[in-house]
């Protein structure tokens, strides 16, 4: 990457930098804010008690599983999208990202008259036995529908970036679609794959509306990290800015490792002589 | 169809030279002594105005020429199956690359399954894999087992003097390196037919020669098509050549044929040519300019004369060539430095007498409009341009090389009237 050395005449007004430093300040504030209540005699007990730790435990099992499905089902969504076209793709396109603009809430609502028990598919389900909603498998089905859209968000424009040239010099060379997409697309497009993976993780660990409205509140079975925090919060607010300091530390891993795989973007597609 | 062993009858014919066209010199291809199969395309793409036709024989490279936007590069897409054409054929072989048509159901044969590989102006080498994984990739592809294709890949990049650059990453590649690693790669998936668009275009002038050699030789027994934008490209690499213009085949032959006899002003202008066009006017040519050009020959029976830039003539000219055709279409091709200017009046230069500037000057011949001998055009410059350690002189209707001291001591300049001036002999026509 390019590191601009501090003698080049950048031109940004003052006022612009006056304003990111209050924008800054508006997001690291009340980081800041929560770590100075943190009762940090108490808090190995606190993010180590029954219910933390299953709460922990559970939000990584199912933000797991809810990553792995958006990558199932996103990178497809992403190739389709990049690289075909049809009728009405741009209107499905944008229904497709609705999920990141819509209340978390409404998509629990929207999930629960889908997979509840008297849901368009919900029924069918329960005719074969299986109970989807206010189970674990609920808590995974929220997660991967608000962080879906995040998958195929960055892939799709990583997709487009690379363009379709070296694929076209792959199928001449003898490869089918499927040797293709493993062997060339994939492989060009990782850093973008594992920097929407990451965040995809993080919306998952840490949706709330959805999971509560569509999963509910049961311990070791629904309850995750973010509705923990928001439960204790009433009853136990040390155990909840405890907790909320470990959602924050691993958020900030997360964006850690997003911007590390993005950075590696940017390496990988030059091609120029040493 | 434009094979090559069917010279049209208009080509049969000729003026002033005794060779027949079609009878190149030992560059032509060899039938039989490369197996391969036979490649015929017939496509029409109406969005682009694209309808081309062409037929490639085994072992035999063909240049495809032309301006930008002609259809050079939708040709290359067309048979590598990254583009449908609207209607049209083609075949490898026995193999059925598409077949689309108002009539029968169509046929489609995807990229991969085509035979067909293609080398781009970029080399495009997968950059997150080694040389030596990018020209394995082909026969990996195709099912190869790692250990077969790998060694495979060693072979080429070897038959590339590239062996010792296996291991590098494209990203560690010179443009030049990387050139010769995506032929390696092309060929070792073994195409039945090999697609190369401008290979040469995105390198170093410095480099270029080194690729265009090792290209001569393994494009020798191998069928192949080419675009480019380079006359020498075609001259060494290819033996037939097709002329693109507004998505049309305008000329197609062999290589010098075509570009010693050019039909066309793109043709010409490739060739580095002058192009008079006109109509045969007994020993001599009426052009649409108004001029009339002597040509030796025109009048007596062909001989083998300095005329024939060409190959030397293995077959006399057939004796069914009409001779002599009043009034038929005529074009006149002319070397540029063949050509001299000089200044109206006759006094070639002001402050030198004449005898020194010929001296000086052997292709300026200052009793030139006095010599009945010597054709002369009276003409405005339009623009003079740098060639190497020449000067290219133009005007509306011919153009002549002359040295940079000439056009010092006339004082040439744009807009200025002078007299091109070049004899017979110089001249070949030959039928439109």
């Amino acid at each position: 990457m390019s590191s601009r050395s501090s003698d080049t005449y950048a031109g940004v007004p003052g006022w612009v930098v006056t304003l990111a430093i209050i924008g800054a300040g508006f997001v690291l504030l009340p980081l800041i804010a929560m770590a100075t209540r943190v009762n940090w005699g108490e808090f190995i007990p606190l993010v180590t008690s029954e219910s933390s730790v299953a709460a922990l435990w559970l939000s990584l099992r199912t933000s797991l599983t809810a990553t792995a499905l958006c990558v199932l089902l996103g990178v497809p969504m992403a190739v389709v999208l990049a690289r075909t076209e049809f009728w009405g793709q741009k209107i499905l396109r944008s229904l497709v990202l609705l999920p990141l603009v819509l209340p978390p809430v409404v998509g629990g609502i929207a999930l629960l008259y889908t997979f509840g028990r008297r849901g368009l598919l919900g029924q069918s389900f329960e005719a074969l036995g299986i109970t989807i909603a206010f189970s674990t498998t609920a808590v995974v089905l929220a997660q991967t529908f608000v962080a879906l859209p995040f998958l195929v968000l960055s892939l799709e424009g990583a997709l487009r970036t690379v363009g379709t040239r070296y694929e076209a010099v792959g199928a001449t060379l003898g490869a089918r679609p499927t040797t293709v997409l493993r062997r060339i697309t994939l492989p060009l497009v990782l850093p973008a794959l594992i920097s929407g993976a990451v965040l995809s993780f993080a919306r998952a660990l840490g949706e709330f509306g959805a999971t509560l409205t569509f999963a509910g509140s049961l311990q070791g079975v629904t309850r995750t990290l973010p509705l923990e925090i928001y439960l204790q919060r009433e009853t136990d607010p040390d155990a909840a800015v405890a907790l909320s300091l470990v959602l924050v530390v691993v958020a900030v891993i997360v964006v850690a490792i997003a911007h590390q795989a993005g950075e590696a973007d940017g390496f990988r597609l030059r091609r120029t002589a040493p | 169809m434009t094979g090559r062993s069917e010279p049209g009858p208009a080509r049969g014919f000729e003026y002033g030279a005794g060779s027949e066209p079609g009878s190149g010199p030992a560059i032509g291809p060899m039938p039989g002594a490369s197996p391969g199969p036979v490649f015929e395309i017939e496509a029409e793409v109406r969005a682009r105005g694209f309808a081309v036709s062409l037929a490639v024989q085994p072992g035999e490279t063909v240049a495809v020429l032309g301006p930008n936007g002609a259809g050079k590069s939708t040709l290359l897409t067309l048979i590598a199956g990254l583009l449908r054409p609207d209607a049209g054929h083609a075949r490898l072989g026995e193999r059925v690359l598409f077949d689309v048509g108002a009539q029968h159901r169509s046929r489609w044969l995807p990229p991969h399954a085509r035979g067909v590989s293609m080398l781009a102006q970029d080399a495009l080498l997968f950059p997150h894999l080694s040389a030596l994984d990018n020209v394995a990739f082909g026969p990996r592809s195709q099912g190869s087992s790692r250990a077969s294709a790998n060694a495979r890949a060693a072979e080429w990049l070897e038959r590339v003097g590239a062996e010792d650059l296996a291991s590098r990453k494209p990203a560690q590649l010179s443009g030049g390196q990387a050139q010769r690693i995506a032929v390696a790669r092309a060929l070792a998936s073994e195409p039945d037919l090999l697609l190369l668009d401008e290979p040469m275009a995105a390198l170093d002038v410095s480099v270029a020669p080194a690729l265009r050699r090792m290209l001569r030789e393994v494009l020798a027994d191998r069928t192949a098509i080419i675009v480019t934008h380079d006359v020498l490209d075609a001259f060494t690499l290819a033996d037939r050549v097709l002329v693109l213009e507004a998505g049309r085949v305008v000329e197609a032959g062999p290589t010098r044929e075509v570009l010693d006899r050019p039909r066309t002003p793109f043709a010409a202008g490739l060739a580095a040519l002058n192009l008079l066009v006109g109509v045969r006017d007994g020993d001599a040519v009426l052009t649409d300019g108004g001029h009339r050009i002597r040509v030796s020959g025109l009048a007596a029976p062909p001989t083998e004369s300095a005329l024939d830039l060409g190959a030397p003539p293995e077959n006399p000219a057939p004796a069914s060539a009409p001779p002599s055709v009043p009034g038929a279409r005529v074009g006149v091709s002319v070397r540029p430095s063949r050509v001299s200017v000089e200044l109206p009046d006759g006094s070639p230069a002001s402050g030198s007498t004449p005898g020194s500037v010929t001296a000086l000057h052997p292709h300026s011949h200052p009793a030139a409009t006095s010599d009945p001998t010597r054709n002369v055009l009276r003409a405005t410059i339009t623009d003079l341009e740098p060639r190497g350690d020449l000067v290219r002189v133009r005007s509306a209707e011919i153009a002549a090389d002359v040295e940079p001291g000439l056009v010092a001591d006339l004082d040439l300049a744009p807009g200025r009237e002078v007299v091109f001036s070049f004899p017979a002999d110089a001249a070949l026509a030959y039928p439109l």
